[in-house]
């Protein structure tokens, strides 16, 4: 792909410090559009640390985020997502009382008219039934029924929908923590399905997880942390994946 | 309601759709859930025959009306109970409030001698305001849970309408436009009727057409999720003891019209029928899950219940037991139906 264009997310020179606890010393790291970038390290490497400050939730002591090669602050959530920054957290933040439609759209409903307060504007229901179906039927999921909630539907379907809800809005970044954590085999297979979509509809795509398979598979470039430092970035093969375990542990190679 | 005329089957490829519609009309989980949904409705049709057989006086009309001018305040206050417990809250000052709400209206009365406009305006404004002031010491003052905030304006609501009463009890008088939606009847159904009717409406539309109402669903699904996907999680549930201490000055209106007259003896206990009325209607406890219809039947349930047993001469202690009995078929059936959720989606799983 176009590797060498301006990369879609930048990171540079990451510190975050939680009282004594440093927890990122300085990372750096780029994301490109159009290819998926594994973020590798062992449990309390800082991987979490970092996509938490990338999606708003914790700010940077030190360092700055660029975005398509603009500084930007992103102190909140909602700032994040609105510039196109979207997360699919571990939990996966979904409402099991509302239908795949309604999570979809939670909190950035389509209403009207645009003159009154969010709150008290009226839903426009069919034309987010419409999109969001129109979403799930180009990411290719498949749901039993589109209009149950969401607690009827199994690991893997909602799985999809927490996905497929990022894609919906998604303009430059997609982050994925351990999307497949909780996962059968079958139903890992078509989240990483989604992944590939994700990644060819143009979207710079990160991805944590601690399985190396998907990592060799997926990943254009690997980025390793261990104890708040980067230490490797490496395009991950079979040839190489002794090696980035050892990266990830820090035994010698 | 009409959500199965919805069904929209979007999987492509026919293998899943056939599955879908197998789930939909041969499942006995899923038609144990659908059951479920329906429970609340079924038990009070049974009821009205079970009671209509036993006590010929049972569906006369003037009965009928009666039971609606009784349910009427538990209804209304129920209404806003129900988009509190929605929120995985509770409201137990609901009964002080719209005791204090009539003491206010009562005073409100005496000191300026009539309009029914400003009496009725100030019960509002006195139960908005002590379900305002429930929403932000609750929220802003980081209380671990509304229990004990609803229990502070419990009391303090029921020794302030005590104590500003005038001889610390009942105050007789209240103006015509009161009198007549409590007391009047239009059409051989009492006005109080058309209140609920009213009310329902707009809550309906509050919370199935309007964003405020998905909100509330959102933050009664899953309040972390809600915060991460930018609601403002706090204003949704301060607004939301707002309006249920409005639903409670709306009660007082209507109860001080049925009874004429103001009193800090009001509503002893109403927490109580509200939060089992919206249980036995069929809402989730734990929230997230329930609509208007749910508080509107339980209402209807608590009702009939006593409105029969009476006819039928069973004391007043049986109506307790009998009530209490159903608390616990309807909680058992919410925890049945997080069963029966739970078969459903280990079925979708081994579907795929």
């Amino acid at each position: 792909m176009n590797a060498a264009a301006v990369p879609a997310l930048s990171v540079r020179d990451a510190h975050k410090r939680f009282g004594a606890v440093h927890a990122l010393k300085g990372v750096s790291l780029d994301a490109y559009r159009g290819q998926v970038l594994a973020l590798l390290g062992d449990n309390g490497a800082g991987k979490s640390t970092l996509v938490r400050c990338i999606s708003g939730v914790h700010a940077l002591d030190e360092g700055e985020i660029l975005l398509d090669g603009e500084a930007v602050a992103l102190s909140t959530p909602a700032q994040a997502r609105r510039a196109g920054i979207e997360t699919v957290y571990q939990d996966l933040a979904l409402f099991d009382n509302l239908t795949p439609a309604q999570n979809f759209y939670c909190g950035r409903e389509i209403s009207f008219p645009r003159w009154l307060p969010r709150p008290l504007r009226f839903l426009n229901a069919r034309a987010m039934d419409q999109e969001a179906a129109s979403v799930i039927d180009r990411l290719k999921v498949k749901l039993p029924k589109f209009d149950a909630p969401v607690a009827l539907m199994s690991g893997g379907q909602r799985q999809a929908i927490a996905v497929a809800r990022a894609t919906v809005f998604a303009r430059n970044v997609v982050i994925l923590d351990e999307p497949t954590a909780a996962l059968g085999l079958r139903e890992s297979r078509k989240v990483l399905d989604l992944v590939h979509q994700l990644r060819d509809e143009g979207n710079a795509v990160i991805l944590i997880t601690h399985n190396m398979e998907h990592v060799i598979e997926l990943a254009d470039r690997a980025v390793v942390l261990r104890q708040g430092h980067k230490v490797g970035e490496l395009k991950p093969e079979r040839a190489n994946q002794h090696e980035l375990v050892s990266l990830i542990v820090g035994a010698e190679a | 309601m009409s959500d199965t005329t919805r069904q929209r089957d979007i999987s492509s490829g026919a293998p899943a759709g056939g599955r879908a519609q197998a789930s939909a009309s041969l499942s006995p989980v899923a038609f144990g859930l659908r059951l479920l949904n329906f429970g609340p409705l079924l038990i009070l049709a049974l009821l009205v025959v079970v009671f209509s057989v036993l006590t010929p006086n049972f569906l006369k009309p003037g009965n009928l009306s009666n039971i609606l001018a009784q349910t009427a305040v538990i209804a209304i206050v129920a209404m806003g109970q129900q988009l509190v417990i929605l929120t995985r809250g509770i409201d137990l000052s609901v009964g002080a409030n719209l005791a204090l709400a009539t003491v206010v209206g009562g005073l409100v009365f005496r000191a300026t001698d009539g309009s029914g406009f400003v009496v009725i305006t100030a019960m509002l404004l006195a139960g908005t305001a002590v379900g305002l002031v429930n929403g932000l010491v609750f929220v802003f003052g980081r209380l671990p849970h509304p229990f004990i905030m609803t229990l502070a304006t419990l009391s303090i609501c029921r020794g302030l309408a005590l104590q500003f009463s005038i001889n610390n009890t009942t105050m007789r008088g209240m103006p015509d436009a009161v009198l007549f939606l409590g007391e009047t009847s239009a059409l051989g159904v009492p006005n109080s009727f058309y209140v609920v009717l009213g009310m329902a409406l707009i809550v309906l539309v509050m919370t199935k057409s309007m964003v405020w109402g998905r909100w509330t669903y959102a933050v009664g699904g899953n309040p972390k999720a809600a915060v991460e996907m930018g609601i403002s999680v706090k204003w949704v549930l301060v607004s939301t003891y707002a309006f249920a201490g409005l639903c409670a000055g709306i009660g007082a209106v209507v109860l001080s019209g049925r009874t004429g007259a103001g009193s800090p003896l009001y509503g002893t206990l109403l927490e109580l029928d509200t939060i089992a009325a919206v249980i036995i209607g069929g809402a989730s406890f734990l929230g997230g899950r329930g609509h208007i219809g749910h508080a509107l039947i339980g209402a209807l349930m608590i009702g009939v219940i006593r409105n029969a047993l009476n006819l039928l001469n069973v004391g007043v202690f049986y109506q307790m037991i009998a009530i209490g009995v159903i608390i616990v078929v309807a909680v058992e059936a919410d925890v049945m139906r997080s069963y029966l959720e739970g078969r459903a989606r280990n079925q979708a799983a081994r579907a795929q």
